[in-house]
């Protein structure tokens, strides 16, 4: 490595230090500077701040905060293991403890801390821990193998969070705590009541108000117990100390840099060490300019930041932080922003308290009105709004957004309202104006994309529930800064293209495209987002506006996705999965059989799905035609499960078998399946039937669900499972079978004509003006007297159903088209290759990574795949 | 050169670095959807047609995933260039250059393609 740069030694790889490289390759000073860390821990950065989710499954991997790649990518030397020993200022020089000597021209400290340990007699006998680092949580994890109980001595943050894993660990959990609440630095005397009760029935002993004065160690020298300074005495056989943490400066103070009266390493605005310029300091070993050391990740990361600018010769201070914290500890939301003890002069309290429900609320506002701060214990909803208003006066009352729903009105004071300025990730100091910023000029439209774009909510993530509302605020601001349209081709939506289309009989998207899209992209070939999203809509519309209603014919194939193209769902590795119609989840042995002999035969992997039918994958694009001839002879049809279409309505067994049943459920179920199969809508559409209450077919989690009554049906609706899954809300009660079927046709056609693109019917519903309320009045009681156009839609739909593997295996231009290769049609795709798993197959992934076999080796693999 | 006046009697061809390969009958090619070629090499390319009948063959082989699916993809415009969208994750190709769209630092093969009646061989 080439000495002749200037060098950045790193001293400490914990969360800030990480951040501080980032930063420097952010500023690329990673390629115009030898970047060397010295890392102590056995493992480069993780997150801290999840330390406690170890136990409940995330391994030390999942932990990790390093990327390899790019520790190597901007050329890092980076020493795992190794700590540095001393530090020579005047020679420029660190020395690690593997007796490695490194030159410095830049020496930044990220020490961290260390876990203060009362110096208690017995304090080191074996049983006793701290709770700072993985090497710690892997140590107390194999002694609780031998322990049945375990005290926490610290009632603060950290110590609650050991007591609750202790209490994961399966121990009987205690926590002594010296003063007289719960989390002193954080809560009053209120949300430590409210705590504390809630803590207490969770099954944890708290010990508030007394000290511990020893360890009390057994003959064989572990922990047996521990005396109070109230004089009692607790049985135990673990401790975990947890009383506070101190800045790690003794390397600083080795080598003469100034420290503060207690401890910290004392630093300037831009974190260089008051002692030396060419030292800085960084993170919880360093005493800030303002004088406080803080024992939170955001202000750290911020001084990681500020030094990175400084070494670019950027302006930058850290001159203090807010101490703003929301957490979720044992379950309970405990959240404290601004001045959260009320210590500016005048100001006043709002307080809100339910001991019963453990509920603590208590707002700080200064004499104009201004929110000062606040303390939020078990309900922190409202946490990153206020937070954002802290400083400003809210334009409501502000109790109206603690109250509880019911009480006085709350307002739903959205983070619409805050100015451009307030910070809503404080972790990575984002202010809503940057995120607003990253909507409209960078043209994010989801969470993860702001995400990836700003960093806001990648920390501790107690802000991602406001960027989302905020996106969504931003992107529903209709017209003026954000375009509404479908795409860059489409200036319109969804909705407003179904009725351009249905009222125009539009049946050609190249017509749709040259009339009504946008002025630049006339005449073009469209894109990925409004060819299968116009494709769908003329499908759905198909039998009214006189379009073919055949996903193949004519110009329509050009505008599917590849699953609607080839009437099958694309795996990973080329290959394709099938998945027949089996309605209701009912099928009898013979087409069982069938479906087992196709898969022997064609060698396909086979699994019983969650929508209660069987997929088989890894059939080759070529091999599709063959293995639906023989279904569709079976009487199989397609299962559309690669279709934004209905998919399945699962079915209990119901009365006809079940002791409990009330009405036929699997008839219900597949005279739904057959009277849906096939409609196109904007995402996929599941439905399913129960028999009785019991509710054994999950409908309510169904976009329809329907559940038998002694009197009919009830008929669900907007359920979803999913990433966010949704109760499906009741629509209608005790209704008839035509009573139901006709309110479903409405229901689904009102669907279709007004969601957005991949709006499933939970979020459409909650989206529409009005919401279900809305949706009951159209449906039922037909407020827009659209109803009579709704179900003959749903007629047309029904009438014109075919089944679309039937016509395609008659038609061989279109077969014409399941090939491998046009000119190799029966030369199988090298790269679709399986292996043996289970007794079935699975897809040959490391051949994807390296790319095509040379040719020579084609002729085998061929064969193999033939075999 | 001349062109036959029926679509049907024009092959179109690839440019390799060892001349042009045939790949396949012009009608073959369904404007707005893609075909596979495998090549003498054992790689593969994707063809496209737009709707004015320009023609385009990139690499197949969607460098994200591995998969040769490329041809699968729904074609489009985006300011004016003509790209393939990968059916697996969404990244978008420029069909003339190979450009991935969506991330700059990737890119395909692209060749050259023309379509001629046979004499031109
Ligand atoms: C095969 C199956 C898993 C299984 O082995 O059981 C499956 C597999 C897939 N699911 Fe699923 N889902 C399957 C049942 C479910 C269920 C359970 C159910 O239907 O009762 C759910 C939750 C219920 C729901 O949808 O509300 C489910 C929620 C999802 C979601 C999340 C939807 C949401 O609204 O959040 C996706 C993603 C999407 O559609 O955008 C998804 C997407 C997928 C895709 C299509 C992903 C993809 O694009 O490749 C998978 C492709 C399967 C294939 O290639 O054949 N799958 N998926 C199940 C097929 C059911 C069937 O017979 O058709
Ligand atoms: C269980 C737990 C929960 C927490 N929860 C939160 C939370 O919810 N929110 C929040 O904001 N903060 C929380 N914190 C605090 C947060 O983790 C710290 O603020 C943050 O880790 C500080 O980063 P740092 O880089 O300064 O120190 P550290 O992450 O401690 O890193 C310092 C590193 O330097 C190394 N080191 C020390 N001396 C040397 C040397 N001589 N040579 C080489 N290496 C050395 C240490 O081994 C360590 O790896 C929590 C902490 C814990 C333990
Ligand atoms: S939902 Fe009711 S009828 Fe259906 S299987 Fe369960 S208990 Fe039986
Ligand atoms: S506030 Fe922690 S991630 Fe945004």
């Amino acid at each position: 490595m080439s000495t002749d740069q200037t060098t950045i030694v790193l001293i400490g790889h914990g969360m800030v230090g990480q951040r501080f490289l980032e930063a420097l390759a952010e500023r690329g000073l990673t390629a115009t500077h030898r970047v060397v860390v010295l890392c102590e821990e056995p493992r480069p950065a993780y997150d801290r701040v999840q330390l406690t989710s170890y136990f409940s499954g995330k391994t030390p991997d999942d932990l990790s905060m390093t990327d390899l790649a790019f520790i190597e990518e901007h050329g890092i030397e980076l020493y795992v293991g190794d700590a540095a020993e001393t530090v020579d200022r005047d020679a420029r020089k660190v020395t690690a403890r593997s007796g490695r000597v490194f030159d410095y021209d830049v020496l930044v400290l990220a020490t961290g801390s260390y876990p203060f340990v009362p110096p208690v007699p017995g304090k080191d006998a074996a049983g006793c821990f701290v709770y700072r680092t993985i090497e710690d949580l892997l140590a107390i994890e194999e002694y609780a193998k031998t322990a049945t109980t375990g005290a926490v001595v610290g009632g603060g943050l950290l110590g609650l969070e050991a007591a609750g894993a202790l209490k994961g660990l399966g121990l009987t959990s205690h926590i002594v705590e010296f003063a007289p609440r719960l989390m002193p630095v954080q809560v009053d005397e209120g949300g430590g009541a409210a705590l504390l009760r809630t803590i207490e029935d969770m099954g944890l002993s708290v010990h508030t108000g007394v000290g511990t004065q020893e360890i009390v160690v057994g003959p064989d020298g572990s922990v047996t117990g521990m005396k109070l300074s109230d004089g009692s005495e607790l049985a135990t056989d673990l401790v975990v100390f947890s009383a506070g943490v101190r800045p790690r400066d003794q390397l600083a103070r080795d080598c003469g840099l100034a420290v503060g009266e207690r401890g910290g390493i004392a630093v300037d605005e831009q974190c260089r060490t008051v002692t030396d310029p060419h030292v800085f300091a960084i993170g919880e070993c360093a005493l800030a300019a303002d004088g406080r050391v803080y024992g939170l990740v955001a202000p750290g990361y911020e001084q990681a930041v500020t030094v990175a600018a400084t070494l670019a010769r950027d302006a930058a201070a850290f001159t203090g932080a807010d101490l703003s914290t929301k957490l979720k500890l044992l379950g309970v939301d405990v959240a404290s922003f601004g001045d959260a003890h009320g210590t500016a002069e005048d100001c006043l309290d709002v307080v809100y308290s339910d001991s019963r429900a453990g509920l603590y609320k208590k707002l700080v506002i200064g004499r104009d009105g201004t929110l000062l701060g606040g303390i939020l214990v078990g309900d922190a909803e409202a946490y990153g709004t206020l937070k954002a208003f802290t400083g400003s006066v809210p334009p409501v009352p502000p109790e109206s957004l603690v109250l509880p729903a019911g009480a006085g009105a709350p307002v739903q004071l959205g983070p619409s309202a805050l100015p451009d300025d307030a910070v809503i990730c404080s972790c990575h100091n984002v202010s809503k104006g940057t995120i607003r910023g990253a909507v409209t000029d960078h043209r994010c439209v989801t969470v993860p994309e702001v995400k990836k774009c700003t960093k806001a909510g990648t920390g501790c993530g107690s802000c991602v529930k406001v960027i989302g509302q905020l996106v969504t605020a931003e992107l529903e601001a209709s017209g003026v800064e954000v375009d509404k349209g479908l795409c860059g081709c489409f200036g319109q939506t969804r909705e407003e293209l179904y009725e351009i289309v249905l009222a125009l009989r539009i049946t050609s998207y190249q017509d749709l495209l040259d009339r009504y899209g946008r002025e630049e992209a006339r005449g073009g070939d469209g894109c990925e987002v409004c060819k299968p999203t116009v494709g769908s809509i003329i499908a759905s519309l198909a039998p009214t506006i006189g379009a073919s209603g055949y996903v193949l014919d004519g110009e329509q194939a050009a505008l599917q996705d590849t699953n609607d193209h080839f009437l099958a769902n694309l795996q990973k590795n080329g290959s394709y999965s099938v998945v027949p119609r089996i309605p209701g989840g009912e099928i009898a042995p013979e087409k069982l059989i069938v479906i087992g002999e196709i898969a022997r035969d064609f060698r396909l992997y086979t699994k019983i799905t969650g929508g209660q039918r069987i997929d088989m994958f890894g059939a080759r694009v070529e091999q599709l035609p063959s293995i639906w001839a023989r279904l569709v002879d079976a009487g199989f049809e397609s299962g559309h499960a690669y279709g934004k279409s209905l998919r399945t309505v699962k079915s209990c067994v119901g009365q006809t078998w079940c002791r409990y049943g009330v009405q036929d459920s699997v008839r219900m179920a597949i005279d739904l399946e057959l009277r849906y199969r096939g409609l196109r809508s904007p995402h996929k559409l599941k439905s399913a039937v129960s028999g009785c209450a019991r509710e054994c077919a999950e409908a309510q989690s169904k976009d329809f669900g329907v559940i038998a009554t002694a009197a009919g049906w009830n008929l669900y609706v907007g359920g979803n499972g999913g990433a966010t899954p949704r109760h499906a809300d009741l629509l209608a009660q005790d209704l008839s079978d035509a009573e139901l079927v006709r309110l479903i046709d409405r229901f689904l056609m009102f669907y279709i004509r007004t969601a957005d693109r991949l709006e499933r019917t939970s979020t459409w519903l909650e989206r529409v003006p009005g919401g279900l309320d809305h949706v009951r009045d159209v449906v039922v009681h037909d407020s827009l007297g659209i109803c009579d156009e709704l179900e003959a839609l749903m007629s047309a739909h029904v009438a014109g159903y075919r089944d679309e593997w039937a016509e395609t295996i008659d038609d061989p231009e279109k077969l014409a088209r399941f090939v491998s290769f046009v000119n190799a049609p029966d030369t199988p795709d090298p790269l679709v290759s399986f292996v043996p798993e289970r007794d079935q197959i699975k897809p040959d992934l490391p051949l994807l990574s390296i790319g095509h076999r040379p040719l020579e080796t084609l002729e085998t693999l061929e064969g193999s795949a033939q075999r | 050169m001349t062109l036959a006046p029926e679509t049907t009697d024009l092959r179109v061809r690839l440019r390799l670095t060892d001349g042009w390969f045939t790949a396949c009958d012009l009608g073959t090619l369904f404007p707005g959807r893609g075909v596979a070629v495998l090549l003498p090499d054992g790689a593969q390319a994707a063809l496209f047609r737009d709707r004015r009948g320009e023609l385009y063959a990139i690499d197949n082989r969607d460098p994200f995933t591995g998969a040769a699916v490329l041809s699968r993809g729904l074609t489009g415009t985006h300011q004016g260039r003509p790209f393939v969208a990968s059916p697996l994750l969404k990244q978008r190709f420029d069909l003339a250059t190979g450009q991935c769209l969506d991330d700059e630092s990737v890119r395909v093969t692209a060749y050259e393609v023309r379509a001629t009646a046979d004499v031109a061989g």
